[in-house]
């Protein structure tokens, strides 16, 4: 019968049930008199732990001692109305006095001001082409009886003009019969009228709109929605680009100089490896750039936010693999991850560093592919290449020792990665190594 | 009607920008950074400590100096967890903290608002509140309290000319000035400087952030990489000699 029964649980104790079953039979004895039975079974068959409503709280209606209070049925009339019809009511009398004054829903009898028009005034500046003078006036009566329900005035009207075309002749009545009987045109320049003239085409072209879209189906909801999202995007993207290259242009030409200053520091004869240098560095100096202005554009930042910002796009030409290995590199330095201090100053070298780093494992690799090609040159893969092989072989196995050095961060994977990577049977120019570097690039960042 | 409002709006703005009659010029080549450090102080009540209150325990946000911050901070308002009445508290004046008393450890938000002229969007940082030590679980002291601070700066980075002047000889804001190249030549214009640490009954607490050991790792690290860099560079340029060698050989 019972879960536990089938689980061979031991049943609670016993009293557990008796009190259950006591309670319900005492429940529906203890409804109390005063309301029936099923009025107090819809509150669910107990009373209800707190009263809803604190019958003290309740304004009580003060009455003063001395006011004698009776209601009477008497006459009244109103003032909105135009005939003398005399009705009854009841009517609160105070201490034998009725209460006098208007009757109270007089003041709701609101009209509108239909402009009544002379001959004269009309000949002078009312005629218009579209409209005769019958119709005008009829237009005029009805906007007077209907108070100016423009839908029912167009019903009325014997021949068929749109609400929009009504407005249009009313308003423009009226504004020139303002224009006109003002004393002067700075009068009447508050007039909304005068400030805002109905515009017909604007108002037709606006309903017709609307009509539009509320008789859309579904389906052509779903198809603007789409649109809508993609002209978002295409708007960003153009933003994004114009931003990335307001900045680029600046910052390219300075930074392109400052690296070719840095190399022809060194030798001479790094002009090889200059063009290939500069390939990579330029890429993520625009990043940066960008990065620099949209943080500029922000009014106020958090220097850690400004310096992770910085730190992706630095690294956001590398690979994933490149960015850990610049991370593990930071580590064995004793370096931390983001400065625990960080100082403008700290910041700017912290990132200098990273930038430092990202080009040594550009060399590495710059380096490793050369030595590919010597090896492949060794291995004597094509007719060209007859003699001295033993001169380069020692000088591949000098720069062989080189390496361990290198071991001292990282360097375990450069190895391994050498010997996993087959040469390249072509022979290659140094001049031409660069037209190579970038498929094999590609490859690296792949990884 | 909507020309009109738009140009109203633009006549709104302009009027928040400028309190004086000329508008607010941005310093473009000027960067105001304040270092702040905010955190969290907690105490262990001992016997006073009851099931719902057993920590008592100080939210702040101070100037990294212990300098006072009202000059660019206007009001911080800190966020606790829902179980707190009134979980938004606002602070309208320096010192910028908020001591409760509790038993659970959670985030905090807090929400500085400058001054108009300085900027006009708030900023939020965030917070975990901790009371329990990591070391010795179990033993608390009551004298010892849990002390976990962050270091951060707030960055202004097109500051008006107005916040600029103000601030300029605040002791605890730097001031950088660029040159108008693009090459960053930074000076800076006002250094932080040692101020007499304001009495407040926390500070004996408040730990010292001084960027000199990062510095020094720092240039350290950077010294062995260029250091490497320079030997790959020579051992490619011997290397591309070689190969041009030997292919001018071989032809």
């Amino acid at each position: 019968m019972d879960a536990k029964d089938i689980l061979g649980i031991p049943k609670t104790t016993p009293s557990l049930p008796h009190e259950k079953k006591s309670r319900p039979p005492k429940d529906s004895q203890r409804k109390p008199d005063g309301i029936s039975r099923e009025v107090y079974a819809l509150t669910g068959g107990l009373a209800p732990l707190m009263p809803s409503i604190d019958v003290n709280q309740l304004k009580k209606k003060t009455q003063a001692e001395n006011e004698k209070i009776t209601w009477q049925w008497l006459p009244f009339t109103s003032s909105a109305r135009k005939d003398n019809l005399q009705l009854y009511h009841w009517v609160r009398v105070v201490n034998g006095v009725p209460p006098t004054g208007d009757y109270s829903f007089a003041k709701y009898n609101k009209s509108i001001d239909v402009i009544k028009y002379t001959d004269e005034e009309y000949e002078k500046f009312l005629e218009d082409p579209a409209w005769t003078r019958e119709e005008t006036d009829q237009l005029f009566d009805l906007s007077a009886r209907f108070d100016l329900r423009f839908v029912v005035i167009a019903d009325k009207l014997p021949y068929s003009r749109t609400v929009e075309e009504l407005k249009n002749r009313y308003y423009s009545v009226s504004r020139a019969i303002l224009i006109a009987r003002a004393a002067s045109p700075a009068d009447v320049s508050g007039h909304p009228l005068v400030k805002e003239p109905y515009n017909l085409a604007q108002e037709t072209e606006r309903k017709r709109a609307l009509s539009m879209i509320l008789s859309q189906s579904k389906h052509q909801e779903r198809r603007d929605a789409e649109v809508y999202a993609e002209a978002k995007k295409i708007m960003e993207a153009r933003m994004a680009a114009k931003a990335a290259q307001d900045s680029e242009l600046i910052p390219i030409s300075t930074g392109g100089a400052g690296d070719a200053e840095r190399d022809n520091v060194n030798v001479d004869d790094e002009s090889p490896s200059n063009p290939q240098f500069l390939s990579a560095p330029p890429i993520s100096i625009a990043e940066t750039a960008s990065a620099s202005a949209s943080l500029r554009k922000l009014r106020v930042y958090l220097r850690t936010y400004g310096f992770e910002q910085m730190v992706q796009a630095a690294s956001s030409s590398a690979g994933l693999r490149t960015i850990k290995r610049v991370e593990q590199i930071l580590q064995d330095l004793g370096v931390n991850m983001k400065p625990k201090v960080p100082t403008k100053t700290v910041c700017e070298e912290h990132l200098e560093l990273r930038k430092e780093i990202l080009t040594l494992l550009n060399l590495q690799k710059q380096f490793q592919y050369k030595e590919a090609e010597g090896s492949s040159y060794r291995e004597g893969s094509y007719p060209e290449t007859p003699g001295t092989p033993k001169s380069f072989q020692r000088i591949l196995d000098q720069d062989r020792t080189f390496i361990p050095d290198s071991t001292c961060f990282g360097g375990e994977h450069i190895v391994k990665r050498d010997q996993k990577r087959k040469a390249p049977g072509r022979p290659t120019d140094a001049s031409s190594s660069p037209a190579n570097k970038r498929p094999r690039k590609l490859k690296n960042t792949d990884e | 009607m909507k020309n009109a409002s738009a140009s109203a709006a633009e006549r709104g703005e302009d009027s928040n920008n400028h309190n004086s009659k000329s508008p607010a010029k941005r310093l473009k080549d000027v960067e105001v950074s304040v270092p702040i450090v905010y955190g969290t102080i907690s105490f262990w009540l001992g016997k006073k400590a009851t099931e719902t209150q057993s920590h008592k325990w100080t939210v702040y946000v101070r100037g990294a100096t212990n300098a006072d911050l009202g000059a660019v901070v206007k009001r911080v308002v800190f966020q606790l967890h829902p179980s707190f009445n009134n979980p938004v508290r606002a602070v309208e004046s320096p010192p910028f903290e908020l001591s409760e008393c509790g038993w659970g450890e959670f985030e905090i938000a807090i929400t500085l608002y400058f001054h108009a002229d300085a900027c006009d969007k708030p900023l939020t940082l965030f917070h975990h509140l901790k009371l329990y030590s990591e070391d010795e679980p179990g033993t608390q002291s009551i004298k010892k309290p849990v002390v976990v601070e962050s270091y951060d700066e707030i960055v202004f980075p097109d500051p008006s000319e107005n916040f600029f002047a103000r601030v300029k000889n605040h002791p605890a804001i730097l001031s950088y000035v660029s040159a108008p190249l693009g090459l960053h030549s930074v000076e800076e214009v006002n250094e932080a400087k040692e101020e007499e640490t304001k009495d407040h009954p926390l500070s004996q607490w408040f730990k010292n952030f001084s960027e000199g050991d990062e510095l020094s790792k720092l240039a350290a690290a950077r010294q062995q990489v260029q250091g490497h860099i320079v030997k790959l560079r020579n051992q490619l340029s011997s290397m591309n000699g070689q190969l041009e060698s030997v292919v001018i050989e071989c032809d």
